[in-house]
């Protein structure tokens, strides 16, 4: 009786809500590809992370003043003062940071796999879309706590559009609301963080996810497994989204929460990465501190900017190293997707590819001596190299024969055992002591020289071979 | 919907002339849209002129002002500084002022009405940083070329003590120099121009 009420009740909602019908077609018949690797986690953290920022954000308007003479302090009261405070403003600050790392590593996850080639070319330009509004969230959102970081970041990035030739100085005047940036640019700011941005990522997010459900995850071996159906027309290497990949995405969600958690409780700053310290300082439009760097998802660009040394070339050159990102499917001219399946000189490419970003990342954070502004002018040269270059190197690459279906890749913890019994030496010994009917034997393992050797050697000579 | 006995070539007209009205709404909505975003009455009256009193300064000194919310030095420069300034003109991007912000009163070497006496904007014509006054010879981490000078701790633009940039830097001219003037010998206005006190 009581099943029945309940059962009606559902009815009643699926006769006027297609809710059975959108949870069928995204989730227990959305099929994904069955060989995802760990890289395929950093979608749904993405998503995890967006929704902690909008919980957490949320709550901070709540203290949070944006007004140029009480903003400093709102953000102090809600560290020392608000119940828990310290926490939810931890969460959102440390929340910024995570959402860059997860992101970085969701793009290189696309670039690697060719996620961005057709028919997912859409997929990548909502996905840089999203990208670009991130930033754009993250270099306002870092101005509302009023500190002197904030102030001075504020300041270059404004006075990036003043480099704009005609307009320039018009526009930077319209975006601060006044000649310096002021309390009119903070509250701007404020509405821009809260308001209209959040909004934007949204949509652009659901897009995002309907383009990727319309033609189907890539996977690894990037190939399409839609080619191969069984009789009920279900792709012969796809699983039910959920419940395998919902379920694996937990386990992902939980070691991503031990790394968030860490942070938060005991490195909230991150040694003046996440938090600069300048920024514990109240804004002084009098004075830049001695050493000013962005936050450290803006560094790479940012040494781009620094490295040129003209204002309206560096802007471009800014500007131009996310264009090209925007580019990549139209770039990349080889048909072969995975990297697995590449030439040995594209996997080069792609590692002085990151080399060079990292470096550039690293060179951000650094005063600009002459010595770091030499080797910031040869890493944008790579970078730019490897994206401009692209339809020269990938169209005349050999790469290896694809498979049709999908590929079996041991685990590293199916292979641990098998490693264990190579390095070691098994030494079953007697003891020695006490009456020969009650001596116990002990096992005991020791380093094996010559199967670490093999094991060495294989490593090299499997890392060469797929490097030619 | 039936098109029959329908005169389309009516219905494309009023489709057209509903979107081009519609369009035009939108464009003149998006004028109080956009413009509530320009500095505001207040914020553009703000910045009435700021007078400075220079009779405490010794040579060699550096005095911050503010002035419509920004930076403005004031800076007593020596004789061996101005003898230096000469000496810079091959390795400046516009020694001679020619692209840059100034009064006509301060379109000259020194870049100022008195030589001794030098007043501009404190920062930096690349993005706006505030640049450190540097005016030791040689340091450590400037190296041997550094003759005295602003140093842009941002993206390192280099700035002689006239306010003139060095080529090679990111920094497109020369710091700004405010309009100013002089009431007495120790006492200069800033924000009001020495020409309009003549005309």
């Amino acid at each position: 009786m009581k099943i029945d009420r309940f059962a009606q009740f559902g009815n009643w909602i699926f006769e006027r809500f297609p809710l059975a019908k959108v949870w069928e077609e995204h989730m227990t018949h959305y099929y994904a590809p069955k060989n995802f690797n760990i890289w395929y986690f950093f979608g749904s953290l993405a998503l995890l992370v967006l929704v902690n920022q909008f919980v957490t954000g949320i709550l901070l308007t709540m203290n949070y003043k944006p007004d140029a003479k009480l903003a400093f302090d709102s953000v102090e009261y809600i560290m020392r003062d608000v119940h828990w405070g310290w926490l939810i403003r931890y969460m959102h600050s440390t929340g910024a940071s995570a959402f860059f790392i997860v992101i970085y590593l969701h793009m290189f996850r696309g670039l690697m796999y060719g996620s961005f080639k057709q028919p997912r070319e859409l997929i990548w330009i909502f996905g840089m879309l999203i990208f670009v509004c991130l930033m754009a969230e993250a270099f306002m959102g870092y101005l509302l706590p009023w500190g002197q970081m904030s102030y001075w970041g504020a300041q270059v990035i404004i006075s990036l559009f003043s480099a704009i030739p005609v307009i320039g100085d018009d526009l930077s005047l319209w975006v601060r609301g006044d000649y310096v940036v002021s309390d009119a640019t903070l509250n701007r700011f404020f509405a821009f963080h809260v308001i209209s941005v959040p909004l934007v990522l949204v949509m652009l997010v659901f897009m995002h996810l309907v383009a990727l459900h319309e033609v189907g995850s890539n996977n690894p071996d990037g190939i399409e497994i839609k080619k191969y159906k069984d009789e009920n027309g279900i792709p012969l290497d796809g699983i039910p989204f959920h419940p395998y990949y919902t379920v694996k995405d937990i386990v992902g969600v939980a070691v991503f929460l031990i790394f968030f958690a860490t942070v938060i409780f005991y490195m909230p700053e991150m040694g003046g990465y996440f938090l600069e310290h300048a920024n514990f300082i109240p804004a002084d439009p009098m004075k830049t501190p001695e050493h000013i760097a962005p936050v450290w998802y803006f560094t790479p660009f940012y040494a781009i900017l620094r490295a040129i040394p003209d204002k309206f070339a560096g802007v471009i050159g800014m500007g131009g190293a996310i264009v090209v990102l925007f580019l990549l499917p139209w770039l990349d001219r080889n048909p072969v997707k995975s990297i697995r399946y590449r030439s040995g000189f594209y996997k080069k490419m792609i590692l002085v590819f990151v080399i060079s970003f990292i470096s550039l990342g690293y060179l951000g954070t650094q005063p600009a001596t002459p010595l770091a502004t030499t080797f910031a002018r040869i890493f944008t040269a790579i970078y730019f190299a490897f994206f401009l270059l692209m339809p020269l190197y990938t169209r005349w690459e050999k790469t290896k024969p694809v498979p049709k279906r999908v590929t079996e890749h041991h685990s590293l913890e199916e292979q641990l055992p098998a490693i264990l019994e190579e390095i070691t030496e098994f030494r079953p010994t007697e003891s020695e002591i006490g009456d020969p009917a009650f001596r116990s034997s002990f096992f005991n393992r020791r380093p094996n020289a010559e199967g670490i050797l093999n094991l060495l050697n294989r490593l090299a000579k499997n890392l060469k071979e797929s490097l030619d | 919907m039936t098109n029959e006995g329908v005169d389309t070539s009516k219905r494309q007209f009023l489709t057209s002339a509903l979107a081009v009205v519609g369009a035009v709404g939108t464009g003149y909505l998006a004028v109080p849209f956009l413009s509530q975003m320009q500095p505001s009455v207040k914020a553009m009256a703000a910045g009435a002129p700021v007078t400075v009193d220079i009779s405490k300064m010794e040579p060699g000194q550096l005095l911050r002002v503010e002035w419509r919310g920004k930076p403005v030095w004031i800076l007593n420069r020596t004789n061996e500084v101005l003898a230096t300034l000469k000496t810079l003109d091959s390795q400046l991007r516009d020694p001679k002022s020619d692209e840059s912000i100034q009064p006509a009163s301060s379109k000259n070497p020194e870049r100022s009405i008195k030589p001794e006496i030098f007043v501009a904007v404190g920062l930096c014509t690349h993005l706006g940083c505030s640049p450190t006054f540097r005016p030791e010879i040689a340091p450590h981490d400037l190296g041997e070329k550094w003759k005295g000078g602003f140093f842009c701790p941002c993206h390192g633009s280099w700035f002689d003590l006239a306010g003139r940039v060095y080529q090679g830097v990111p920094a497109p001219s020369n710091l700004e120099i405010p309009p100013y003037r002089y009431v007495s010998d120790t006492q200069i206005i800033v924000g009001e121009s020495a020409e309009d006190k003549q005309a």
